[in-house]
């Protein structure tokens, strides 16, 4: 059972990978867009000052510059908010860095609603669906801000190409220790269950675990699967709670089009078609407000995962029933 | 090291440059002409005089790096790889062709030797050479960055993200030429959308600006020389050519920019060429 260490937000993960890779790589680089300490580049910009390099609001440009780095044998991190390293550079992402396939490492922050009183241009909810679908791109979406500092350095450590790294602003539970590994493409079991499978990503996997262990009391068995790689993505890690389970829910914090839900989806049609019930943002924008309340809104807590479990597992039970 | 500062010598490459963009682009049936037969001279001394580089190893370390931001003029690119020495010229026939390694637009993942950016959405190159500029600089390398625009492509923002933290981080190790035609597709710049006054915008974006006929070798070659030697930061060069250059039936007629000649127009193109030697 996973408790509940602290809580921080993801993107200080983020900072400390890369300060960890700045300390043991000499040509890790670090690319700045006016907001460094919002997305926590400032602890490489302090510890190695000439390696970092400002910028400032020109994305498309630091984008460009990134690939550069790279073709000159830097590992470059570019990093914004994933509204805008995502869709504001898609072009400079996917001809610069992608076709040419370069070790660009980019940093999506404020991800999801849960950014809060910012409102709807700076909550990322179409990151994963951009990014997921440029060829050569590894996107990871960590549970918490310790998975969020393995996957950094996963980025450079365990993949050649360009990798997308997904992270939040506010302060989410941190329950994952440095010892659960992080391997890249290998989706996490978290919860053993036999009868409904949720399979998460981002600081939702909480939200599902919390479910998870608050439907036991009502005797539904849940499985809880991270996945923090949502490509490449674990196939068989799918395949194998559709089978074993017949039911899944996915739970992200990003529109249900073209994220985590249709990933899951689009393994399980290949392979063994099962109901999939896809929590997400329902293609709409989101708001101010604060970020438990937005949560809330929106449907995204574990009180609203419970309930899509519950109904899917009556559905489950009636149709098993024998006439 | 040049491969030669003979100007008669430059003079017959251009002329075998241009002889096979006419040739390949007619062969693939589609294509930009224009801005190629525009681009020849300039290839011709960069590839066989300016360029620091060893064609038989497009890895050594100590290479000028040439990033082509225009990638739709890659026949006059590919050409004078081809001529400079990195892969056989029999080869640019396979120009534009399925399973060819000469792509529409500059692919690396289809194994060119020479190629360092795979190009041809505009705008993007100036970003991507301040970038390997930088990282030059941070190494203390003693090479440098050449970047080829169109002056059409200088009606994309990016340009001037770029332009702006290329001075703002005093590369002078860059330098960039610009393809002064005065036209694209549409035509001529000044209807589809002004960019000048170019002098005055870039010296205000903190770059040195300098001129040059982009047809004469030697002012090509001084011109550049002139360039590197300047060490306050990054330099712009801009070259006036003509669109079509050396098929004068075709001089400067916007509609050759995108276009590829017809099979039946090859051997009177390759006469025109030859009559301007």
């Amino acid at each position: 059972m996973f408790t509940l260490k602290q809580l921080k937000p993801t993107r200080l993960g983020f900072g400390e990978g890369l300060k960890s890779l700045g300390e043991k790589y000499p040509n890790v680089v670090a690319l700045g867009a006016d907001i460094t300490s919002s997305v926590s580049v400032n602890f490489f910009k302090e510890a190695f000052p000439n390696r970092f390099f400002s910028f400032g609001i020109a994305e498309q440009n630091i984008m460009g510059a990134a690939a550069g780095f790279a073709l000159g044998d830097k590992i470059p991190f570019a990093t914004t908010y994933g509204v805008f390293s995502a869709l504001r550079a898609t072009d400079q992402v996917r001809i610069s860095i992608c076709y040419n396939n370069l070790p660009v490492k980019i940093g999506g922050a404020h991800a999801g609603i849960s950014v809060g009183p910012d409102g709807a241009t700076h909550q990322a909810l179409e990151d994963i669906a951009i990014m997921r679908v440029l060829p050569n791109m590894t996107v990871f979406s960590p549970c918490d801000a310790t998975q969020t500092k393995l996957a950094t350095i996963a980025s450079v450590e365990q993949v050649n190409g360009p990798a997308y790294i997904r992270f939040g602003r506010e302060a989410v539970p941190d329950f994952t220790t440095e010892d659960l590994p992080f391997e890249v493409g290998k989706g996490q079991l978290l919860k053993e269950g036999k009868d409904i499978t949720i399979i998460a990503t981002g600081h939702l996997v909480w939200e599902a675990l919390q479910a998870a262990y608050q439907l036991e009391k009502q005797n539904i068995d849940v499985r809880v699967i991270n996945i923090h790689t949502i490509k490449p993505i674990d196939e068989d890690i799918i395949i194998k709670a559709a089978k074993e389970t017949g039911l899944i829910v996915t739970a992200e914090e990003h529109q249900i089009y073209g994220g985590l839900g249709s990933a899951v989806a689009e393994v399980l049609v290949k392979e063994n078609p099962v109901k999939v019930k896809m929590i997400g943002m329902n293609d709409q924008f989101g708001e101010s407000g604060k970020p438990e309340e937005l949560m809330q809104k929106y449907g995204l807590s574990s009180g609203h995962i419970a309930e899509k479990v519950i109904e899917m597992n009556k559905q489950k039970r009636n149709n098993e029933r024998p006439d | 090291m040049p491969l030669t500062n003979d100007i008669q010598e430059l003079k017959k490459f251009s002329l075998e440059i241009r002889k096979d963009v006419v040739r390949n682009l007619a062969e693939a049936g589609s294509g930009h002409l224009g801005g190629s037969l525009g681009l020849a001279d300039i290839f011709t001394c960069l590839y066989f005089n300016i360029l620091n580089h060893k064609p038989d190893m497009p890895d050594w370390d100590h290479r000028d790096r040439l990033i082509l931001s225009i990638g739709h003029v890659a026949p006059v690119f590919y050409a004078a790889l081809a001529h400079s020495g990195y892969f056989n010229p029999k080869e640019l026939i396979t120009l534009r062709k399925l399973g060819s390694r000469l792509q529409g637009h500059p692919g690396k993942e289809h194994g060119l030797p020479g190629i360092e950016l795979s190009a041809g959405s505009l705008g993007q190159g100036l970003s991507v050479a301040v970038g390997l500029a930088l990282a030059g600089k941070m190494d203390k390398k003693t090479w440098n960055v050449f970047s080829i625009h169109g002056d059409g492509e200088l009606q994309e923002g990016a340009i001037w993200e770029a332009a702006m933290s290329a001075s703002h981080h005093q590369l002078n190790n860059l330098v960039a030429l610009v393809d002064r035609n005065y036209v694209q597709i549409d035509g001529k710049n000044s209807d589809v959308m002004e960019i000048e006054p170019l002098k005055d915008k870039f010296e205000s974006f903190g770059w040195k600006v300098l001129s040059c006929n982009g047809h004469h070798h030697k002012e090509i070659i001084d011109t550049y020389k002139k360039a590197i030697d300047w060490k306050k930061g990054p330099v712009v060069i801009m070259a006036k050519t003509h669109m079509g250059k050396g098929v004068k039936s075709i001089e400067d007629d916007y509609h050759w920019h995108g276009k590829a000649p017809k099979p039946e127009q090859v051997d009177a193109f390759i006469k025109e060429l030859e009559q301007k030697q």
